[in-house]
């Protein structure tokens, strides 16, 4: 009995030289958990908030009612979208390690959410990624030397060198642009949403934020809009255990799920294998086809990893043990697909080899041709005029007069 | 009209004729609004375009964007302009920056309506002047109209603007224009000039400063409230102020206001928003820098006490008349 108040420090299972620690993930086995119809009430479903959705077994096969039967073809596309998301991060990471881009953060270890959930979704449908989810732009149709010239800052970036690299947009792929500011895409879905609804529309939007950023207020905004109003949208929390050093307990994944946090409000919580691009193509397609059908609002949690430092700006030896990510008991998303196809007999170690090599080929090719407008030392470089354009509609008239300023001041050099 | 009722009547001629304009806020729907700015507009237009929001203003701005982005033309109230923090973030680096960050892939036309100022027993929390918070954000437009005439005309702008805008009403002129003397009876704007509001579509432009008061000797320039006690203060003290309605405080009507400068060689700016690094201060540094020559005697600021609003002490701390008729004066006299 405690007989005085006071805090709890929440503390991670394991740092810097200690045993990784995984003991406090609840787990399911594959295949356990019901796969409701999606009219059902969400007091019936709550525990779907709570197991864990699991479709890839121990032994690479799939099991149980959340199986999309995917045909081979498919899995082996969502395969290579997952490479090649990796190989261009492998490349970019490796490219700002050489100082010739400012800044990278990559998504090793998630790549099965944006391929899974891309698939799912619709084109017409419209995504407000996070920071992390790079292969929702690229399975769009974002190319890789956009993506490359994006994080260089050079005459082709798609943002005019105003934004800090893996700041993506894409307007023809319905990609939001990435603001930086964390969670303020997921209430800006909701409101997406609702127009669509309003102009009877059947495109739903998806947002996804990281479990620290469900701490935001913005977090809340979002639940609450989208329960009020039964918006067709898919809230995701990609928990990747890891918010820069800060474990999921400190944004208070300690006690209950962040799958469960739209409970209080009647929002249906699924969690998920994040690593599992079964469980996470299936649970998609069921919460997409609920908001369709005037269903509302399902909030998806992911349980991965993040198998790499938060950005290049970070060390995580500093906080977390080295050997974590090889410790995680849902391990590595490409590696699980890929001995997934095997065991069926559509893959094999020769054809990974062979893709990989592909990939990392046309990676290094997108990169020569991405080189050629322009890198942070050699030209072409962008006009630095262009940073007055964008800022309203028209350029005001003191803008204009400050553009020309700023021309004078450049041309006494 | 008064300025309510042609705030309600900009709102009902942009919905009627654009079904992507729609309105949400608290309040605003089935009761019409705490100040009845939309009263009407749920039965006519429906509640899938006339949208009772939860008290959540961040989440008003932040659904407000995210439909823009998808083809409507989305209304905000916030209730009061005090209750506009919650949602600063998604002004400030969202709904500002989106054209910018995406390179005019992607922009929201969000306008945001917020009543904001003193003079109504509304203490600390229902009576600021925050505009000066905005126009420091580049990427918005901010609006102060001072009449019903104007309010019309430049809510339906703002609303068929392609930028975000952040329109502030001043409420105690939503009645009647006041001239800083709380003693006397209420004046309607039925006896106004610019309470003559016609019932159809007309704009106002963004960005255009208006003489509210033509004169010689010097120049007033204010908005909101303050200009009809700016007016009342020139026929106060018989100084042949010239009274300069800012109306859009971004983008900045320069050459209205700097014209009237020149001409008069002496300027007095009045804003009820607490003075200290205030909008009054880039007024001052502008007209300085435009009419320098011509100046015969350094700008004067009337501005709100730099405290917060007290409830108690109102009177004391609005730039009422008497204030105002002191800055002409100071004005007049320095050398």
């Amino acid at each position: 009995m405690i007989t005085k108040s006071r805090l709890q420090i929440p503390r991670p299972s394991a740092r810097p030289g200690d045993e990784p620690d995984f003991s406090y993930l609840d787990l399911s086995p594959a295949g356990s958990i019901d796969k409701p119809q999606i009219g059902a009430r969400t007091r019936d479903i709550e525990f779907l908030s709570s197991g864990l959705v699991r479709v890839l077994d121990e032994d690479f096969t799939a099991k149980g009612p959340w199986d999309p039967n995917l045909d081979p073809t498919q899995l082996q596309v969502a395969l290579r979208w997952m490479m090649l998301t990796r190989a261009l991060d492998d490349r970019m990471w490796q490219i700002q390690r050489q100082g010739r881009i400012s800044f990278y953060m990559q998504s090793r270890g998630e790549e099965a959410v944006s391929i899974a959930q891309g698939m799912a979704l619709r084109s017409g449908d419209m995504c407000f990624p996070s920071y992390r989810n790079q292969g929702l732009y690229l399975y769009r149709g974002v190319k890789l030397v956009d993506m490359m010239c994006q994080c260089l800052s050079n005459t082709r970036d798609m943002c005019k060198g105003r934004q800090l690299p893996i700041m993506y947009h894409s307007k023809a792929g319905n990609v939001f642009s990435i603001s930086g500011n964390l969670a303020t895409q997921f209430p800006q879905a909701v409101g997406w949403a609702m127009a669509s609804a309003i102009k009877g529309e059947d495109h739903i939007a998806a947002s996804w934020v990281g479990d620290g950023s469900t701490a935001e207020a913005d977090f809340h905004y979002a639940l609450t809009f989208a329960a009020v109003y039964q918006a067709p949208v898919i809230l995701n929390v990609v928990n990747n255990q890891w918010a820069i050093s800060t474990f999921q307990g400190t944004a208070g994944g300690q006690r209950r799920p962040f799958a469960a946090r739209g409970l209080g409000l009647g929002i249906p919580g699924i969690r998920v294998d994040g690593n599992d691009l079964l469980a996470v193509y299936a649970v998609t397609l069921w919460a997409a086809d609920r908001a369709r059908r005037g269903g509302g609002p399902t909030l998806i949690e992911h349980v991965t990893y993040r198998g790499g430092a938060h950005s290049t700006s970070d060390d995580p030896s500093k906080y977390r043990p080295k050997d974590e990510w090889e410790a995680f008991p849902l391990g590595d998303p490409v590696e699980r697909l890929k001995q997934h196809l095997i065991v069926e007999g559509h893959w094999s170690e020769a054809k990974h080899e062979k893709l990989a090599e592909q990939l990392k080929a046309d990676v290094h090719a997108a990169w020569r041709e991405a080189q050629k407008y322009g890198t942070m030392t050699e030209g072409p470089f962008l006009d630095p005029a262009t940073m007055f354009e964008d800022v309203y509609d028209e350029m005001s008239a003191h803008l204009e007069s400050q553009r020309r300023r700023m021309l004078e001041v450049l041309s006494e050099n | 009209m008064n300025m309510i009722e042609a705030i309600r009547s900009a709102h009902d001629v942009m919905m009627d004729r654009d079904p992507t304009v729609i309105v949400l806020g608290q309040d605003v729907g089935y009761f019409g609004g705490v100040f009845r700015c939309t009263d009407g507009l749920q039965r006519k237009y429906g509640e899938h375009r006339v949208i009772d929001a939860p008290i959540a203003e961040g989440g008003i701005v932040a659904a407000a964007l995210g439909m823009g982005v998808n083809g409507l033309r989305p209304v905000a109230e916030i209730q009061f302009a005090d209750y506009i923090y919650p949602s600063f973030d998604q002004i400030v680096s969202e709904l500002a920056r989106l054209r910018y960050r995406s390179c005019g892939e992607f922009f929201s036309p969000v306008t945001i309506r917020t009543p904001c100022g003193g003079g109504i027993r509304g203490g600390q929390t229902h009576s600021q002047s925050p505009e000066g918070i905005f126009t420091h954000v580049s990427g918005i437009k901010t609006v102060m109209p001072s009449n019903p005439y104007d309010a019309k005309g430049l809510l339906i702008s703002a609303i068929e603007s392609d930028d975000p805008v952040v329109f502030f009403e001043p409420k105690r002129i939503y009645n009647g224009p006041f001239d800083g003397d709380p003693e006397k009876p209420g004046v309607s704007w039925a006896s106004h000039p610019k309470g003559e509001v016609p019932e159809g579509y007309y704009t106002v432009p963004l960005g255009s400063a208006e003489i509210a008061l033509p004169g010689e000797e010097l120049t007033i320039v204010t908005y909101g409230t303050l200009v009809h006690v700016a007016i009342a203060a020139a026929r106060e003290t018989g100084v042949d102020c010239e009274v300069i309605d800012v109306r859009t405080m971004a983008p900045l009507d320069v050459k209205t206001l700097a014209d009237s400068v020149k001409k008069t060689g002496r300027c007095l700016i009045a804003h009820e928003a607490t003075r200290f690094g205030g909008y009054g201060a880039e007024l001052a540094a502008t007209l300085q820098k435009e009419c320098f020559y011509q100046l015969e005697a350094p700008i004067g600021r009337v501005a709100g006490w730099d405290t917060p609003y007290p409830h108690a002490f109102e009177w004391q701390y609005f730039p009422g008349l008497k204030r105002l008729s002191a800055g002409i004066h100071r004005v007049m006299e320095a050398e």
